[in-house]
């Protein structure tokens, strides 16, 4: 994977939260792809409540970085979001492909305090997630 | 082991030689013979059953029988246009009139027929034409263009059709019959009378009884022609229609047996007098009969071919159903089973309606039990229900006379639940109800086409199709399949009937829509969709706040989306028509961005490898500049294709640009169920291919025609001609009436061609709705229009006076970073992006940096 960032300034606390911006950055129902450190996280906000979700912005269909851009919604009550290029379902909280067992998105624990959205990179759970080939 | 094949020759490559090889192919017949053929003609076989279509709306192309690719898959060998002219059957070898020498282990004769053309003096006069292939059409067609008065030599059933093309190519027409009524051989005295009405009623003269001596011609020109009454008619053309005569003259040279009056002798296995020798279609004689259809021909065509290949239980002909419904220069006419009452004791029931000019006879057993034939003319809707009924022998359980006028309580409203298994659905394709309900279970097939497809049945003549339909329907109910369309989980209703909702309502968002009609959040299927829905019937913007988060991407950042999650720009250049300055901007703007740059399939440009947060820098500058957007990432409106017209083209006859521009800007961002795409040509040439699009135009020298429902793409279908020359203001009008009933009506991402594919009643129903406003919307149709056109705004330019809009074209949402993944190499001076060999070098050399910030 291609990072050649110049790492951006972030806001962590103690307990490994950062910020990334403030809710009504995110116009609900949709996805803003967050920069943390070197990594891209997707973050969701469900409808118009503080209900927050965050994944990797790493499409592991289509080897690209879109996955904020993908459509909120649920399948059978499970909230998903869908890959905006091949339209792949991913849970969202467990970041696992709903179409392909095999495939999974690392998700992030993220949370809304004071207006603002917070995402935790310190506990990345990413341990079932198949490496991109990239 | 191509050795150990057996050669198998087909002579003939008309409707049943070409269905011969296809049978062989599909039973495996590859594997065992070296299949060759000889055509005859300069084309592979075609549907003649619908060559008068040619006149219509049929191509060449549109009517041949051949699926693109057939012979060369298969490995079959034809010789097109290439006579076959002596059969050796010594030494088994056929030589053809080019000086091929072909050896065959067996031979398959399917020469069809030849027209008839009668003894009469002068008959071989210049004006004079037959009726039977696409040479025939072209010269009578050429020909016509110089003339006035077109003759018909025979009313029959072939007779009546070719009076209808001279009368479409604008004749005087006229009908010479040498019996005392129209198809003798089909139709009755009574029932004659009640035709020839209703046909000169339409403007065609009929000349029954007549009997023509004499033709004569002045200056080497048709001038008339005398009758044995001593009568005569002034006529410029003539075309024999009076019958066929078999093609046996290779049969005959070469010894085969041959029937009295022609007609190669065949078995019940479709074997000559040699055995090595078969025969099929219109050139076989059985039992002293030749079957001038097109069914029996492939029924004998399934007969040889089981017999070629030692099939076990091989199919038999022991004759054909000769029973027929056709529509006559649009009067309906059938005439089925024992049509004349020859059976002992037969009895006839008539009802003759001369109001409505309808016929109808049904002839049934002594008893009146059974059914055994009829004729149906004025409207033969009855047809499909009742043949079954004589060709299974059904117990008829109340009084006939009920199958013609329905009476309350009893009648004999024959389901297709009640027909037996082996009951002959489809009499063209020999197809049963039992084959048809086996596709359907084993297939788990839930629509016509398919079913159609996969069976063949409805493909011939098409007079079974409602019965299919019927079939379809009763056995997806049996199945509990319930035939629904509902657009996902979340919403138990069609697009259709969501969009009467939404309308109905004036429910302007997603949210109200779901919490009054549907269940959960929504999904990638139906939030786009509805999107759609709302920009159609209220036009707001599509990035405004409750929108947003129901868009496809490619709505949501007005772009589209690439494989590696950058987009491609394409502005609006309507019509096609741009100046040197505005392409001058757009290098410029591809310069600048370092864009991919290529011409589109749709006459304009796309600049691609845009990042998100590089799009409204760019459409900035494009706006500045006067572009617009160009919606190619909607399903909306896309382009309207031009041709020069008569500005510039030396044969154009309207100025097709000044339209295609008019209608572009007309239509632009119009949201539907699937994008539209359309184009106006200047003449009949066709460059701006009118005839491929949802909706083309076609000038003339009076006017435009309409074409609609066309497609390019992965189902290339032709538009059907709508209205013809009519002048911009009617033409616009039911364009708009046209474009707003299917955006009402389609399903969701149903292109107007499958739309209409499925529309129940097809094109004369189009054009009641659109034309004749028989559902009585056109006001509220055109008005929907109207408020779209008022409302309508460029996407971009209102996005980037948007502050908040703008917000969202950023790859990070706390960083201005752009996209670090991204990768290109150099291809053709331009970039492209890399592959993933590529990433990895250029990973390991450490040349791919950030990409330039603008
Ligand atoms: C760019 C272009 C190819 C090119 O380099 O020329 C193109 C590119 C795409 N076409 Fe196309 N089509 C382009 C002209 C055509 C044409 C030719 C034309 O419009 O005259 C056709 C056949 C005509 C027709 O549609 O009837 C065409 C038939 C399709 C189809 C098949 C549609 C069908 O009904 O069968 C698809 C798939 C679909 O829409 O479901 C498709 C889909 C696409 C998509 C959107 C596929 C995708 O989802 O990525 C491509 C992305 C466009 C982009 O990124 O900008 N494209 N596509 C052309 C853009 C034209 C424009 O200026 O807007
Ligand atoms: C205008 C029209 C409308 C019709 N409408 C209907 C209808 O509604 N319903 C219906 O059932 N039937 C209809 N028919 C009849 C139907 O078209 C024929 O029954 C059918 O085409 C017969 O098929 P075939 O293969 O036997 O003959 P054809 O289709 O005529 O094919 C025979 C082919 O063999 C070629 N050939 C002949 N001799 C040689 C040779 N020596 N070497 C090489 N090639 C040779 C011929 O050129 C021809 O192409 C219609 C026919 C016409 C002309
Ligand atoms: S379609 Fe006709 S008018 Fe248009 S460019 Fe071609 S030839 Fe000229
Ligand atoms: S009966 Fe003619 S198509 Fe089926």
């Amino acid at each position: 994977m291609v990072q050649s960032l110049s790492t951006t300034s972030v806001n962590t606390d103690t307990t490994g939260w950062v910020t990334i911006c403030t809710l009504d950055a995110i116009a609900p129902n949709t996805g803003v792809n967050a920069l943390l450190g070197t990594e891209q996280v997707a973050i969701f906000r469900i409808g118009e409540t503080d209900e927050v979700y965050a994944t990797g912005n790493f499409d592991p269909f289509s080897q690209a970085f879109v996955m904020s851009r993908g459509i909120v919604g649920d399948r059978q009550g499970v909230l998903k979001v869908a890959s905006p290029i091949y339209k792949q379902n991913f849970n969202l909280k467990t970041g696992e492909c709903m179409d392909d067992a095999t495939i999974c998105l690392p998700i992030y624990p993220a949370r809304v305090v004071d207006t603002q959205v917070q995402v935790s990179i310190s506990c990345r759970y990413d341990d079932r997630m198949i490496k991109p080939i990239r | 082991m191509p050795n150990s094949k057996q050669t198998l020759v087909v002579v003939g490559n008309g409707m049943v030689g070409h269905r011969f090889l296809e049978l062989m192919v599909e039973k495996g017949g590859c594997d065992r013979w070296n299949l060759i053929t000889f055509c005859e003609e300069p084309r592979v076989a075609y549907d003649r059953v619908n060559l008068s279509q040619y006149y219509v709306d049929k191509t060449a192309a549109d009517l041949t029988l051949v699926e693109p690719g057939f012979y060369q898959d298969n490995d079959i060998q034809i010789y097109i246009g290439d006579q076959v002219i002596e059969i050796d059957r010594e030494q088994q070898v056929v030589r053809s009139a080019n000086g091929a020498e072909v050896a065959y282990d067996r031979l398959v004769l399917a020469t069809g027929s030849y027209p008839f053309v009668p003894p009469i003096k002068g008959n071989d006069a210049t004006g004079t034409f037959v009726y039977r292939t696409i040479e025939d059409l072209e010269a009578i067609k050429a020909y016509g263009e110089q003339s006035r008065v077109g003759v018909v030599v025979g009313g029959g059933l072939l007779g009546l059709e070719c009076a209808n093309a001279l009368k479409s190519l604008g004749l005087e027409t006229h009908v010479v019959e040498f019996a005392p009524r129209l198809m003798p051989v089909q139709i009755d005295e009574a029932g004659g009378a009640i035709l020839k009405e209703k046909i000169e009623a339409l403007g065609v003269q009929v000349h029954t009884s007549k009997v023509t001596t004499n033709i004569v011609s002045e200056n080497g020109k048709l001038v008339s022609m005398q009758f044995a009454d001593e009568t005569s008619l002034q006529t410029d053309m003539i075309v024999f229609s009076a019958g066929i005569r078999p093609r046996d003259e290779l049969a005959r040279t070469c010894g085969l047996q041959i029937g009295k009056h022609g007609g190669i002798v065949i078995n019940e296995s479709c074997q000559t007098s040699d055995p090595t020798i078969y025969a099929i279609g219109e050139c076989a004689l059985y039992q002293g009969r030749i079957f001038g259809l097109v069914a029996p021909g492939y029924h004998m065509a399934a007969v040889a071919s089981d017999c070629l290949l030692d099939v076990a239980a091989a199919q038999q002909f022991t004759g054909a159903d000769m029973s027929t419904k056709l529509k006559l220069l649009g009067v309906d006419v059938a005439s089925f089973g024992d049509n004349f009452a020859k059976t002992p004791g037969a009895k006839e029931l008539v009802i003759t309606d001369t109001v409505a000019g309808t016929y109808k006879k049904l002839v049934v057993n002594a008893e009146g039990s059974l059914l055994l034939g009829g004729i149906l003319i004025g409207d033969a809707s009855a047809y499909g229900t009742l043949l079954p009924l004589v060709q299974n022998q059904i117990t008829l359980s109340a009084n006939p006379l009920s199958l013609l006028v329905p009476t309350s309580g009893v009648t004999n409203s024959l389901s297709v639940e009640n027909l037996p298994d082996t009951a002959q659905i489809c009499s063209c394709n020999n197809v049963s109800k039992g084959q048809l309900c086996e596709a359907i279970r084993e297939d788990s097939l839930t629509d016509m086409p398919t079913l159609k497809k996969c069976t063949k049945a409805g493909t011939g003549c098409g007079g079974c199709v409602p019965l299919v339909k019927d079939l379809l329907t009763s056995e997806l109910k049996k199945a509990g399949v319930e035939v629904k369309n509902h657009l996902c989980e979340h919403f138990s209703y069609s697009r259709q009937e969501l969009y009467h909702l939404l309308r109905v309502g004036q429910i302007k968002s997603f949210d109200t829509l779901l919490a009054t009609y549907g269940t959960g959040y929504g999904c990638e299927i139906c939030k786009p969709t509805v999107a759609s829905m709302l920009a159609s019937a209220w036009n707001d913007h599509v990035l405004n706040t409750p929108h947003i988060g129901l868009q496809d991407t490619n709505d949501a950042f007005l772009a589209n989306i690439q494989k590696d999650g950058t987009y491609s720009v394409i502005p609006r250049i309507p019509g096609g028509e741009i100046t040197p300055e505005k392409l001058i901007v757009l290098g410029q703007v591809a310069q600048e961005f370092d864009l991919y740059t290529k011409i589109t399939g749709a006459q304009r440009v796309d600049l691609f490898g845009a990042r998100v947060d590089q799009l409204p820098l760019i459409w900035r500058r494009l706006v500045d500049a006067g572009f617009e957007s160009g919606h190619a990432y909607g399903k909306a409106l896309r382009t309207v294709k031009s041709c020069v017209g008569s500005t510039w083209c030396r044969f154009g006859v309207q100025d097709s640009t000044s339209l295609a521009i008019e209608l572009e800007l007309r239509y632009r961002g119009l949201r539907s169920p699937h994008k539209l795409k359309s184009a106006v040509s200047g003449c009949t040439r066709e460059c701006a291919e009118a005839q491929g699009k949802d909706f083309g135009i076609i000038a003339t020298e009076n006017g435009w025609n309409l074409y609609v429902c066309g497609n390019g793409g992965m189902k290339p279908q032709h538009a059907v001609l709508l209205a013809a020359d009519i002048d911009k203001a009617t033409l616009i009008k039911y364009l708009d009436r046209f474009l707003v009933f299917y955006i009402r009506t389609a399903d969701k991402l149903e292109r107007t061609s499958t739309w209409f594919n499925k529309l129940e009643g097809g094109l004369d129903y189009l054009k009641q709705v659109v034309i004749e406003d028989s559902l009585g919307i056109a006001d509220e149709l055109e008005a929907q229009m109207q408020y779209h056109v008022d409302t309508y705004q460029c996407e971009w330019k209102a996005t980037i006076e948007t502050p908040e809009k703008v917000q969202r074209f950023r790859h990070f949402v706390n960083a201005d970073d752009a996209d670090p993944s991204l990768a290109y190499v150099q291809e053709r001076g331009q970039k492209r992006p890399a592959t993933e060999a590529e990433r990895v070098v250029l990973n390991q050399s450490q040349a791919l940096v950030t990409p330039p910030q603008y």
